[in-house]
């Protein structure tokens, strides 16, 4: 007998087939259940098949499966140029002494509680962010036009303010340059939006490609969301000149395309934090509006704490406060509020004009390390006499360089030098030290003479 | 456009104004939110400035001093992590140590399914992170299903599967009547869900109705899920917090193994470890084997990346510090079962207070209820007065946070109660 199982509009049967139909699928067996299942998945309580049985492993994220595979590897030469870390030249992890302060000034706080923080995170936070991005005297701030709410690191700040335009905004598509960060197109199309890329990089220059930028940017339609790298471009390290800034600056004003910018290096790249806020800063005098993702990741090592803020900057005071709602409205269903500990770090940093000056000198101690590798690694390969323009090592900024390298030669300075990089030919300077340079030049030389 | 400029006081540069051809902003057609209902509660208690003011809104733990704690064995794993350790990422599924000793407290110490490596999990922040990388996934792999809520329920259930865009159905829950369970309605919802469809259940400690299922009636919802094809999605809040055992809280989900389902359970310890602004959490998904297990979790994990990457790691490290020392898990053990009865004994004293002043209501679901909230029965026009008069803030669906009541406020509640329903 093929049991009669309820349709959801059951209610409107009568209590004697109600009965009946769960006497019926008392008596129905397991198989008997599967087969008349309506539409969804089978059964999850025979011990058989579960609902999610058809679920296939997913690939390794191929920036972090970097560090997974340098870890399997027993070789005492290896050497992990993959995620974008800061390694002391003894290639340790690094907490900033300051960070180490301010922890234990948190420690000693006996007053300090965890209790849930406000869904947008600590305010003064907030406000230190804004600071430290828009520079302290922006009219943006003076005139309550900045809405900043805490995220977690970069990434949680641009999936946000994603969802935000996903729902508010009425262009859907978001333009991101050509390379960009692996996970940026995958933040952006969870939260809704579509996806199109923008001319940046010109391989055979290994610098901007600032004519196919203009013309992409420029085809655009008309409200397009636009991806910026603040400074220290990932994975390129290439970076727009001041007067190309101006130049997309006026170009997006005038076809009202909206910036969001990613600033995951405000210090990093320059050594120097207003410096590497410049970009912003362009925009945000000119009065229009843009959104900015932040993190201190890296500038301030607080990577596993997970601290960012999103800032959005409109218009008018009333609009902001408007945004600030409904973006409460896209946190509370994602993770209620933010994680309390990292952020408290950095309001105790900045908030204190001693420690930020510590910060600002540790800061740029790791911009410098990065740039001496940078000048160390051209050198080890003029040595060598290794073929080809390595100019680029030195000219482009940031943690990261784009050797240029392609997937195989990649392929064979891991196999052959056990050197540690994604596919893409990107390596983390930061992973580099003086010791390890020369292993690295040597790696590069043997693939670029032997491998094309 | 030229009286806007004149006004702000500002030149704006030629390209700026091209640029700003949209003088208005993006936004002015963006309308206000909202206030949340829960969080909103709390923010208006701290603007209020009556010296008699008394929250009882927001689920956090108070002291009978009503203030928040951190438990000692948490300073304790602070003292122990600070300075020692660095501060790099995490995995995308977070702390695996955390992870581990998380999965014992669900399935058991000794349980023969974390040692044959079937089940998926992951860190999340918290019971809200992980309910959503719940939600996301179940779009994710089973775009047909729906999800059934119960009524009522933690007012941003709703919100995480409509932003997951899984479409939801309640079932009934809390009887009105009796301040208790609907029993029968709720097996019927079961019986005729579609087969196969996801439920959502409170493990223990049911929020906002305190009101849990039997033993006894555990096994029946049991039963019925089973015989439906449904799957079970525990939200387990409370563990620890609603008996003061965390064993006997997971007794619903242990019965539920028992039986054979594959479940998925969402753990928080914002409440039971205290450490709720930490934001950490658990998910996890039973698999029929540890391939399976492998391949949801790296999927769990492909759903992290684009949200937050990692999870935060100090949260983890308390958490994996305690539960991996034996003499501090002792301690939590104790802690949280001292949590637990202060409410238990908060719970008898309200209910003590309100019938000797004479309350012609019956007050007994105050202490029948379980865990950190109690359903006072209360409406919102009650609630309203409780506010405006005396300075009480509770959410208007009458929950009352009995974490916020203390020997010092219980007789000023239960007289205030009694004045807004005599």
């Amino acid at each position: 007998m093929r049991p009669e199982f309820a349709s959801p509009s059951s209610s409107s049967s009568s209590s004697a087939d109600r009965r009946l139909n769960a006497l019926v699928r008392h008596l129905a067996t397991a198989s008997m259940v599967s087969q008349t299942a309506v539409a969804f998945s089978p059964t999850s309580g025979f011990h058989g098949d579960s609902v999610f049985s058809h679920v296939v492993r997913a690939p390794e994220d191929p920036i972090l499966g970097v560090t997974v595979a340098y870890n399997k590897d027993p070789s005492p030469v290896k050497l992990n140029l993959g995620v974008g870390a800061y390694r002391t030249e003894e290639g340790k992890p690094l907490v900033l002494i300051v960070v180490r302060k301010a922890e234990q000034m948190l420690l000693n706080d006996k007053s300090r509680v965890k209790e849930y923080l406000p869904i947008v995170g600590i305010a003064e936070f907030n406000k230190l962010s804004a600071k430290l991005i828009f520079g302290a005297d922006s009219p943006a701030i003076r005139e309550n036009r900045v809405t900043t709410v805490q995220c977690l690191s970069g990434t949680g700040s641009l999936r946000v303010g994603a969802e935000f335009l996903a729902r508010h905004y009425h262009q859907k598509t978001i333009y991101i340059p050509q390379p960009t960060w692996g996970n940026h197109p995958k933040v952006f199309t969870l939260a809704g939006l579509s996806v199109k890329t923008y001319r940046y990089y010109d391989p055979t220059t290994r610098g901007m490609n600032f004519q196919g930028l203009l013309e992409d940017l420029g085809s655009a339609p008309s409200g397009s969301i636009v991806l910026l790298h603040a400074c220290a471009h990932n994975p390129t390290g290439v970076d727009p000149t001041l007067q190309q800034w101006e130049q997309i600056r006026q170009l997006m004003r005038s076809k009202a395309l909206l910036p969001f910018f990613d600033s995951a290096y405000q210090g990093f790249a320059s050594g120097n934090l207003d410096e590497d806020a410049q970009s912003i800063r362009m925009f945000v005098a000119d009065g229009g509006e843009c959104f900015v993702a932040q993190s201190y990741a890296k500038n301030m090592g607080l990577y596993g704490e997970r601290v960012g803020a999103l800032s959005v900057v409109c218009r008018a005071a009333d609009v902001a406060s408007k945004v600030e709602s409904q973006l409460k409205l896209v946190i509370r269903p994602m993770f209620s509020n933010p994680p309390i500990h990292g952020a408290s770090i950095v309001v105790t940093i900045l908030k204190d004009s001693n420690m930020f000056n510590e910060w600002t000198i540790e800061l740029k101690a790791m911009a410098d390390r990065i740039i001496s590798m940078r000048k160390q690694l051209f050198d080890a390969l003029r040595a060598r006499g290794t073929p080809g323009d390595w100019s680029h090592i030195i000219k482009q900024i940031g943690m990261f360089t784009f050797t240029g390298l392609n997937s195989k030669q990649v392929e064979f300075m891991t196999r052959e030098y056990h050197i540690y990089m994604t596919s893409d030919g990107r390596i983390s300077m930061a992973g580099l030290s003086s010791k390890t340079v020369p292993h690295l030049a040597d790696a590069i030389h043997a693939a670029v003479t032997r491998m094309s | 456009m030229a009286i806007r400029r004149a006004m702000s006081g500002r030149i704006m540069d030629r390209t700026a104004v091209v640029g700003a051809r949209y003088m208005s902003s993006w936004w002015r057609s963006v309308q206000p939110a909202p206030k949340d209902p829960i969080l909103g509660v709390t923010e208006a208690f701290l603007a209020d400035q009556s010296p008699d003011k008394v929250n009882v809104g927001v689920g956090a733990y108070r002291d009978d001093n009503g203030k928040p704690v951190v438990l000692e064995c948490v300073r304790e794993a602070e003292r122990r992590i600070a300075g020692n350790l660095n501060m790099e990422y995490l995995p995308m599924g977070g702390s695996v140590k955390m992870v581990e000793e998380t999965l014992k407290l669900a399935y058991g110490e000794n349980s023969e399914l974390i040692k044959e490596k079937r089940i998926a999990a992951v860190q999340a922040l918290s019971g809200t992170g992980a309910c959503r990388l719940f939600a996301d996934f179940q779009k994710h792999f089973c775009p047909d299903s729906q999800i059934y809520i119960p009524v009522p329920t933690w007012a941003n259930h709703h919100n995480i599967w409509r932003d997951a865009q899984v479409p939801q159905k309640t079932y009934h829950y809390y009887h009105p009547e009796s301040k208790g369970l609907d029993f029968a309605a709720m097996i019927d919802d079961i019986k005729n869900a579609p087969n196969g469809s996801f439920f959502l259940l409170h493990a223990c400690a049911h929020n906002p109705t305190g009101v849990d299922p039997s033993e006894e009636q555990w096994r029946e919802i049991s039963h019925h899920i089973k015989a439906k094809g449904h799957f079970a999605f525990f939200d387990m809040a409370y563990q620890g917090f609603a008996s003061g055992d965390p064993e006997k809280d997971a007794k619903a989900i242990r019965i539920f193994l028992e039986d054979g389902h594959h479940i998925g359970i969402a753990q928080s310890y914002a409440k039971n470890m205290g450490l709720y602004g930490q934001r950490v959490g658990c998910l996890s998904v039973l698999c029929e084997d540890e391939k399976q297990a492998v391949a949801v979790k790296s999927q769990l994990q492909q759903l992290a990346r684009p949200m937050y990457s990692n999870p935060p790691v100090h949260g983890a490290l308390i958490v994996s510090t305690i539960l991996s020392d034996p003499d501090l898990k002792k301690q939590w053990l104790k802690e949280v079962k001292v949590m637990a009865d202060r409410i238990i004994g908060m719970r008898t004293a309200l209910r003590g207070n309100l019938e000797k002043l004479g309350s012609p209501l019956s007050w007994q679901h105050i202490t029948n209820q379980i865990g950190m909230f109690c359903y006072s029965g209360l409406t919102p026009e009650q609630v309203d007065r409780l506010t405006n008069e005396f300075h009480i803030y509770m959410t208007r669906n009458g929950r009352i946070s009995m974490a916020g009541v203390t020997t010092g406020n219980v007789k000023y509640l239960a007289n205030a109660i009694h004045e807004v329903t005599k």
